[in-house]
Formats: C-alpha cells, structure tokens, sequence
C-alpha cells in the first residue's frame, strides 16, 4: 500500500501532460471517424504520445506499412537511449520485465530517473505501480477524447506546455543532486548544435548519439568529479 | 469494410511493433544472463541528466525566433518554471504556475 500511495504521488507532475495530449489523440481520432475502440486499442498496445498523434494522418491518408515503419523509427528513436539504465533492475522482475521495458516513455523514464525511494517502499513495487498508472491515465484520457472530447467548452491551447515544464523541473532537480553537471551541459551543448545545423526534425537522434560518444570520452573526468558516488536512476 | 478494418489495424500494429521493438533494443542487447557491462552501467547513471535537457530542447523545437514573438512565451515561461522549481521544489506548483504563464502570455502580450 506504500508502495502504491507513493508511486501515485510520484505520477502527479505528468497529469496535465498525459490528459491533455491523450484528449487531442481521442478528439482527433474522432474526428477522423474512428471508432473510440481503435483508439484505446492504440493506447494499450502503442502507448507513445506524439507518435499516436501522426498516425491519425497517416491512417486517413493511407500510408505505406514501410512509411508507417520509417516514421515511427524516426519519431520514437530516442527510446532506444532509455532503456540502457534499467536492465539491470527490470530484469529480475519476471513476468513485469516485459511491461516495464514497453511501458517506457519521456514522462515515465523522467519519473524513475528522479525518484528518491523511501525506506519503507520496495522499489521495484514502485516502479511498477508508477508505469501501470502512468499507462491507465494515457489509456483513460485517450478513451474519454474519443467519447466527450468535443464536449470540452473551454479553449486549451498552450495546456501541453506542461510537458515542457515538466521536464524543466527534472532538470532542475538533477543539477541539484547529480554529482556532476558535464552530463547536463553535454547534452545542452550537443542539442543545441545539432539543432542549429539540422533544424527542429532532426536533431534530437543526432544530439543524443553525440552526446553519448562524448560522455563515453569523458567517462575519466566525471567519474572523478562525482566522487565515485552511485546516482543512478 | 473488411479492407479498411485490415488497413487500419495493419497500421496500429506496424507503430506498436517498431516501438516495441527501439523499447525493448538495450533489452536484447544486454539484458540476457551474462553480467552487463561496466561501460552500460555508467551510460545508465550519467545519460538521464543530458536526456532531460535535450527533451527540454525537444519541447521547445518549434519555437519561430526569427519572427515576433521570438519565442518569448515559452522562453519566459520556462524561466518561471526554473525559477519557482529553485525556490519552492515543489513539481506540481512548477509546472501548474509555469503552464498558466504560458497560456495567460499567448493569449495577452504575445497574442
């Protein structure tokens, strides 16, 4: 019971992100005439928020299973960098390991990463609870968009600002409690170049692959800088 | 309706099968019995702080600079995020505060 008062606490923060895209994935699947069905059959098996967003376009336009299969490499690539912290842990996890590896996604990982587990919570039951509530909200928001979502009366544009402010608190949380800050400057650095020199579509699997190698070359000096301190997520 | 009912589904699973498949990739990679190496450890412990600010990157990719408003909701909004996050640590109040900023800016001085 901790475990789970706790991973719920934890899930707070995303609220407003998940809703308020999973209403627009809803509302736009209705509005392409699809059955609320297919849409939660897509958050279940899917579950990847931008991702489910283009494919409404791309199930009415009638796209090529191989563009369908190219876009979602190139939309949803950055997952690959997530899953390298936590093989270690969700592989003693038994019949959950496949779920948490699928149920991986920006708001989810950020959450694990910057989770402090109290004493008495068991921390694989956490993590646990804190993907399995993450995916029922997407689910939920995602249904109630098909069914209600036109019947929203207010005007919410800017709401999914709160994905970014989102991520800017676990920045900020992180330069706090990280050892070393060259992690956090890398992939500024490498973000920010690569955006200038391919633009807003291309740069995050660049920046990211870059700022990996660079943090492989510098593994000597952060090791020495954080003091041999274990931090990770 | 039968055709369409395929179409669509052929679709869906096509977008779950890759995701799954770049989710579960470090999985197959190092995720077998042998023990993981020391170099995926240390990626594991130093790679979510750059993640995190390239996904602060990532949200703000679309921002115009070059024309009016240059970006200046969001940019002001994410200072009083950091800002209130600093002083307050407290996520919900970040982002609840920093989220009206911006829906409050785009409507009034950046409209």
């Amino acid at each position: 019971m901790k475990s789970l008062r706790f991973a719920l606490r934890q899930i707070v923060p995303i609220i407003f992100s998940y809703v308020f895209v999973g209403l627009a994935f809803g509302i736009l699947m209705h509005k392409a005439g699809f059955s609320p069905l297919w849409t939660i059959f897509s958050s279940v098996i899917i579950y990847a928020g931008s991702m489910q967003i283009v494919m409404v376009s791309l199930l009415s336009g009638g796209a090529s299973l191989l563009t369908v299969a190219l876009m979602t490499l190139f939309i949803n690539g950055r997952h690959v960098f997530y899953g390298i912290g936590f093989v270690e842990k969700f592989r003693k996890m038994g019949w959950k390991y496949p779920y948490m590896v699928f149920t991986m996604t920006d708001e989810t990982y950020s959450i694990l990463c910057s989770m402090k587990y109290p004493l008495d919570t068991k921390e694989e039951k956490v993590d646990f609870y804190v993907m399995l509530s993450c995916h029922l909200l997407w689910i939920a928001s995602t249904a109630i968009g098909a069914l209600a979502g036109e019947m929203i009366p207010y005007d919410m544009t800017g709401i999914d600002f709160s994905a970014t402010a989102f991520f800017v608190t676990v920045v900020v949380s992180q330069w706090r409690s990280f050892g070393s800050h060259i992690p956090a400057i890398t992939g500024l650095v490498s973000a920010v170049i690569f955006y200038l020199l391919l633009g807003p579509d291309k740069f995050i699997m660049p920046a990211l692959s870059i700022s990996m190698v660079a943090l492989v070359i510098m593994r000597d000096r952060i090791a020495i800088k954080k003091g041999g301190d274990d931090y990770a997520g | 309706m039968q055709a369409e009912v395929l179409f669509t589904a052929g679709i869906i699973g096509v977008v779950a099968a890759v995701t799954w498949f770049i989710r579960g990739l470090p999985y197959l990679m190092f995720g077998g019995k042998k023990k993981i190496p020391d170099i995926a450890l240390y990626l594991g412990s130093v790679l979510p702080a750059a993640i995190m600010i390239i996904l602060v990157v990532y949200c703000l990719r679309n921002i115009d600079y070059k024309t009016f408003p240059y970006g200046g909701a969001e940019l002001l909004s994410v200072f009083v995020v950091t800002g209130l996050h600093i002083w307050k640590k407290n996520p919900f109040l970040s982002i609840f505060l920093g989220t009206a900023c911006y829906m409050v800016l785009i409507r009034t001085i950046f409209a």
